[in-house]
Protein backbone atom coordinates (compact mmCIF):
# COMPACT_ATOMS: atom_id res chain seq x y z
CA UNK A 1 0.00 0.00 0.00
CA UNK A 2 1.08 3.59 -0.52
CA UNK A 3 1.93 5.67 2.51
CA UNK A 4 -1.00 7.57 4.06
CA UNK A 5 -0.11 10.85 5.74
CA UNK A 6 -2.58 12.69 7.95
CA UNK A 7 -2.29 15.87 9.96
CA UNK A 8 -4.65 17.30 12.57
CA UNK A 9 -4.55 20.41 14.71
CA UNK A 10 -5.24 19.66 18.38
CA UNK A 11 -7.25 22.59 19.67
CA UNK A 12 -6.35 24.26 22.94
CA UNK A 13 -8.47 23.58 26.03
CA UNK A 14 -11.33 22.18 23.96
CA UNK A 15 -12.58 19.18 25.81
CA UNK A 16 -15.39 18.61 23.32
CA UNK A 17 -13.13 18.33 20.28
CA UNK A 18 -10.46 16.33 22.12
CA UNK A 19 -10.25 12.86 20.65
CA UNK A 20 -11.54 13.72 17.19
CA UNK A 21 -8.13 13.16 15.59
CA UNK A 22 -7.75 9.76 17.28
CA UNK A 23 -11.29 8.85 16.28
CA UNK A 24 -10.54 9.72 12.67
CA UNK A 25 -7.30 7.71 12.63
CA UNK A 26 -9.12 4.74 14.17
CA UNK A 27 -11.70 4.92 11.40
CA UNK A 28 -9.08 5.11 8.65
CA UNK A 29 -7.08 2.18 10.08
CA UNK A 30 -10.28 0.18 10.15
CA UNK A 31 -11.08 1.07 6.52
CA UNK A 32 -7.59 -0.05 5.48
CA UNK A 33 -8.27 -3.39 7.14
CA UNK A 34 -5.75 -3.34 10.00
CA UNK A 35 -6.49 -5.98 12.69
CA UNK A 36 -8.80 -4.69 15.45
CA UNK A 37 -6.36 -5.29 18.31
CA UNK A 38 -3.66 -3.24 16.55
CA UNK A 39 -6.13 -0.43 15.89
CA UNK A 40 -7.10 -0.40 19.55
CA UNK A 41 -3.47 -0.08 20.65
CA UNK A 42 -2.86 2.83 18.27
CA UNK A 43 -6.18 4.53 19.09
CA UNK A 44 -5.73 4.41 22.88
CA UNK A 45 -2.10 5.57 22.79
CA UNK A 46 -2.92 8.42 20.40
CA UNK A 47 -6.00 9.42 22.37
CA UNK A 48 -4.04 9.65 25.62
CA UNK A 49 -1.39 11.77 23.86
CA UNK A 50 -4.06 13.98 22.35
CA UNK A 51 -5.77 14.47 25.73
CA UNK A 52 -2.39 15.28 27.30
CA UNK A 53 -1.73 17.97 24.68
CA UNK A 54 -5.13 19.51 25.44
CA UNK A 55 -4.75 19.31 29.22
CA UNK A 56 -1.14 20.32 29.66
CA UNK A 57 0.08 22.12 26.59
CA UNK A 58 -2.64 24.29 25.06
CA UNK A 59 -3.08 21.94 22.12
CA UNK A 60 -0.64 20.99 19.40
CA UNK A 61 -0.40 19.08 16.15
CA UNK A 62 -0.86 15.39 15.38
CA UNK A 63 0.94 13.97 12.35
CA UNK A 64 0.22 10.38 11.40
CA UNK A 65 1.98 8.16 8.88
CA UNK A 66 0.46 4.83 7.95
CA UNK A 67 2.50 2.34 5.91
CA UNK A 68 1.96 -1.35 5.16
CA UNK A 69 3.78 -2.42 8.31
CA UNK A 70 3.00 0.17 10.95
CA UNK A 71 1.49 3.46 12.02
CA UNK A 72 3.67 6.23 13.42
CA UNK A 73 1.85 8.94 15.37
CA UNK A 74 3.67 12.12 16.20
CA UNK A 75 2.06 14.56 18.65
CA UNK A 76 3.91 17.82 19.14
CA UNK A 77 3.09 20.72 21.42
CA UNK A 78 4.63 24.00 22.49
CA UNK A 79 3.63 23.54 26.11
CA UNK A 80 5.63 23.77 29.33
CA UNK A 81 7.62 20.54 28.79
CA UNK A 82 8.09 17.75 31.34
CA UNK A 83 10.74 18.57 33.99
CA UNK A 84 11.16 15.00 35.24
CA UNK A 85 10.19 12.46 32.60
CA UNK A 86 10.95 9.43 34.77
CA UNK A 87 8.59 10.72 37.44
CA UNK A 88 5.94 11.53 34.82
CA UNK A 89 6.08 7.90 33.63
CA UNK A 90 5.09 6.68 37.11
CA UNK A 91 1.58 5.24 37.24
CA UNK A 92 -0.69 7.50 39.28
CA UNK A 93 1.62 10.53 39.25
CA UNK A 94 -0.17 13.56 37.83
CA UNK A 95 0.05 17.33 37.64
CA UNK A 96 -3.42 17.72 36.13
CA UNK A 97 -5.56 20.41 37.77
CA UNK A 98 -8.80 19.58 39.61
CA UNK A 99 -11.04 20.63 36.73
CA UNK A 100 -9.37 17.99 34.54
CA UNK A 101 -9.69 15.30 37.22
CA UNK A 102 -13.38 16.11 37.42
CA UNK A 103 -13.56 15.23 33.73
CA UNK A 104 -12.24 11.71 34.45
CA UNK A 105 -8.65 12.33 33.39
CA UNK A 106 -5.50 13.29 35.22
CA UNK A 107 -5.30 9.92 36.98
CA UNK A 108 -1.61 9.74 36.17
CA UNK A 109 -2.11 6.97 33.62
CA UNK A 110 -1.68 8.88 30.37
CA UNK A 111 2.03 8.32 29.72
CA UNK A 112 2.03 4.81 31.27
CA UNK A 113 -0.90 3.88 29.01
CA UNK A 114 0.95 5.21 25.95
CA UNK A 115 3.96 3.08 26.90
CA UNK A 116 1.73 0.08 27.48
CA UNK A 117 -0.03 0.20 24.11
CA UNK A 118 2.72 1.57 21.83
CA UNK A 119 5.24 -0.89 20.42
CA UNK A 120 7.70 1.98 20.59
CA UNK A 121 7.32 5.26 22.48
CA UNK A 122 9.73 8.15 22.08
CA UNK A 123 9.36 11.33 24.11
CA UNK A 124 11.36 14.46 23.46
CA UNK A 125 10.71 17.20 25.95
CA UNK A 126 12.31 20.45 26.99
CA UNK A 127 11.08 22.71 29.77
CA UNK A 128 9.67 25.93 28.36
CA UNK A 129 9.84 24.66 24.77
CA UNK A 130 7.43 21.75 24.46
CA UNK A 131 7.01 18.02 24.14
CA UNK A 132 6.90 15.66 21.17
CA UNK A 133 5.55 12.17 21.65
CA UNK A 134 6.09 9.58 18.92
CA UNK A 135 4.00 6.41 19.11
CA UNK A 136 4.70 3.47 16.81
CA UNK A 137 2.37 0.51 16.50
CA UNK A 138 3.45 -2.37 14.26
CA UNK A 139 0.75 -4.24 12.37
CA UNK A 140 2.52 -7.59 12.26
CA UNK B 1 -24.87 -11.99 29.03
CA UNK B 2 -26.89 -10.00 26.52
CA UNK B 3 -27.13 -6.22 26.85
CA UNK B 4 -30.90 -6.70 26.97
CA UNK B 5 -30.54 -8.80 30.14
CA UNK B 6 -28.35 -6.09 31.67
CA UNK B 7 -30.94 -3.41 30.95
CA UNK B 8 -33.59 -5.54 32.68
CA UNK B 9 -31.42 -6.41 35.70
CA UNK B 10 -30.58 -2.75 36.29
CA UNK B 11 -34.04 -1.49 35.39
CA UNK B 12 -32.19 0.79 32.98
CA UNK B 13 -33.58 2.98 30.25
CA UNK B 14 -31.93 2.44 26.89
CA UNK B 15 -31.20 5.88 25.42
CA UNK B 16 -29.61 4.75 22.19
CA UNK B 17 -28.70 1.47 20.53
CA UNK B 18 -31.92 -0.41 21.28
CA UNK B 19 -31.27 -2.40 18.08
CA UNK B 20 -27.93 -3.65 19.50
CA UNK B 21 -29.20 -5.28 22.69
CA UNK B 22 -28.55 -8.82 21.45
CA UNK B 23 -24.83 -8.19 21.81
CA UNK B 24 -23.14 -10.55 24.30
CA UNK B 25 -20.71 -9.19 26.88
CA UNK B 26 -18.58 -11.18 29.27
CA UNK B 27 -17.29 -8.58 31.71
CA UNK B 28 -17.88 -5.14 33.16
CA UNK B 29 -15.94 -2.31 34.71
CA UNK B 30 -17.16 0.47 36.98
CA UNK B 31 -15.07 3.63 37.02
CA UNK B 32 -15.24 7.40 36.87
CA UNK B 33 -11.59 7.55 35.77
CA UNK B 34 -11.29 7.11 32.03
CA UNK B 35 -7.51 6.61 32.09
CA UNK B 36 -7.99 3.69 34.47
CA UNK B 37 -10.55 2.23 32.09
CA UNK B 38 -8.03 2.54 29.27
CA UNK B 39 -5.33 0.86 31.33
CA UNK B 40 -7.13 -2.37 32.04
CA UNK B 41 -10.33 -3.06 30.16
CA UNK B 42 -10.51 -6.34 28.27
CA UNK B 43 -12.80 -7.51 25.46
CA UNK B 44 -16.62 -7.58 25.32
CA UNK B 45 -17.05 -5.15 28.15
CA UNK B 46 -19.74 -2.84 29.45
CA UNK B 47 -18.66 0.24 31.37
CA UNK B 48 -20.58 1.64 34.32
CA UNK B 49 -19.86 5.24 35.20
CA UNK B 50 -21.32 8.30 36.87
CA UNK B 51 -19.15 10.64 34.84
CA UNK B 52 -20.91 12.92 32.36
CA UNK B 53 -18.87 14.36 29.53
CA UNK B 54 -18.21 13.59 25.89
CA UNK B 55 -14.86 11.92 26.65
CA UNK B 56 -16.70 9.02 28.30
CA UNK B 57 -18.08 8.11 24.87
CA UNK B 58 -14.72 8.79 23.20
CA UNK B 59 -13.07 6.43 25.70
CA UNK B 60 -15.67 3.75 24.96
CA UNK B 61 -15.05 4.26 21.25
CA UNK B 62 -11.26 3.86 21.56
CA UNK B 63 -11.67 0.77 23.76
CA UNK B 64 -14.34 -0.87 21.58
CA UNK B 65 -16.62 -0.88 24.62
CA UNK B 66 -20.08 -1.93 23.47
CA UNK B 67 -22.24 -0.25 26.08
CA UNK B 68 -22.02 2.53 28.65
CA UNK B 69 -24.35 2.47 31.64
CA UNK B 70 -24.79 5.70 33.55
CA UNK B 71 -25.48 5.13 37.23
CA UNK B 72 -26.84 7.30 40.08
CA UNK B 73 -29.63 8.63 37.85
CA UNK B 74 -27.15 10.61 35.75
CA UNK B 75 -28.42 11.63 32.33
CA UNK B 76 -25.94 11.85 29.47
CA UNK B 77 -25.79 15.04 27.43
CA UNK B 78 -27.35 15.17 23.98
CA UNK B 79 -23.93 15.33 22.26
CA UNK B 80 -22.92 12.16 24.13
CA UNK B 81 -26.00 10.30 22.93
CA UNK B 82 -25.41 11.54 19.37
CA UNK B 83 -21.78 10.39 19.34
CA UNK B 84 -22.72 7.02 20.82
CA UNK B 85 -25.38 6.57 18.14
CA UNK B 86 -22.84 7.39 15.45
CA UNK B 87 -20.34 4.89 16.88
CA UNK B 88 -22.86 2.11 17.56
CA UNK B 89 -22.39 2.26 21.31
CA UNK B 90 -25.39 1.43 23.49
CA UNK B 91 -26.22 3.93 26.23
CA UNK B 92 -28.34 3.05 29.25
CA UNK B 93 -29.21 4.96 32.40
CA UNK B 94 -30.18 3.51 35.76
CA UNK B 95 -31.13 5.16 39.03
CA UNK B 96 -29.03 2.59 40.93
CA UNK B 97 -25.77 3.78 42.45
CA UNK B 98 -22.47 2.27 41.31
CA UNK B 99 -22.03 -0.39 44.01
CA UNK B 100 -25.43 -2.10 43.77
CA UNK B 101 -25.43 -1.81 39.98
CA UNK B 102 -22.06 -3.59 39.80
CA UNK B 103 -23.16 -6.08 42.48
CA UNK B 104 -26.29 -7.07 40.60
CA UNK B 105 -24.33 -7.71 37.42
CA UNK B 106 -21.59 -9.61 39.25
CA UNK B 107 -24.13 -11.80 41.00
CA UNK B 108 -25.78 -12.48 37.66
CA UNK B 109 -22.50 -13.85 36.33
CA UNK B 110 -20.71 -10.88 34.79
CA UNK B 111 -17.12 -10.68 35.95
CA UNK B 112 -14.59 -7.90 36.34
CA UNK B 113 -13.23 -6.04 33.35
CA UNK B 114 -10.41 -4.31 35.17
CA UNK B 115 -7.00 -5.87 35.69
CA UNK B 116 -6.94 -9.63 35.80
CA UNK B 117 -10.43 -9.50 37.40
CA UNK B 118 -12.11 -12.82 37.96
Amino acid sequence: MSTVRLSYPIPSNDFIAAGEASSNVKKILSQIGIPAEKIKKAAIAMYEAEINAVIHAGGGVADVEITAGRVVINIADNGPGIPDLELAMTEGWSTAPDNIREMGFGAGMGLPNMKKYADRLQIKTQVGVGTTVTITVNFA
Amino acid sequence: MKLLDISKLLNARVLTGSNLLDYEVTSACGSDLMSDVMAYVTENVVMLTGLINLQVIRTAEMMDIKAVIFVRGKQPLENMVELAREKNIVIMATSLTMFPACGILYEAGLKGGLGTGR
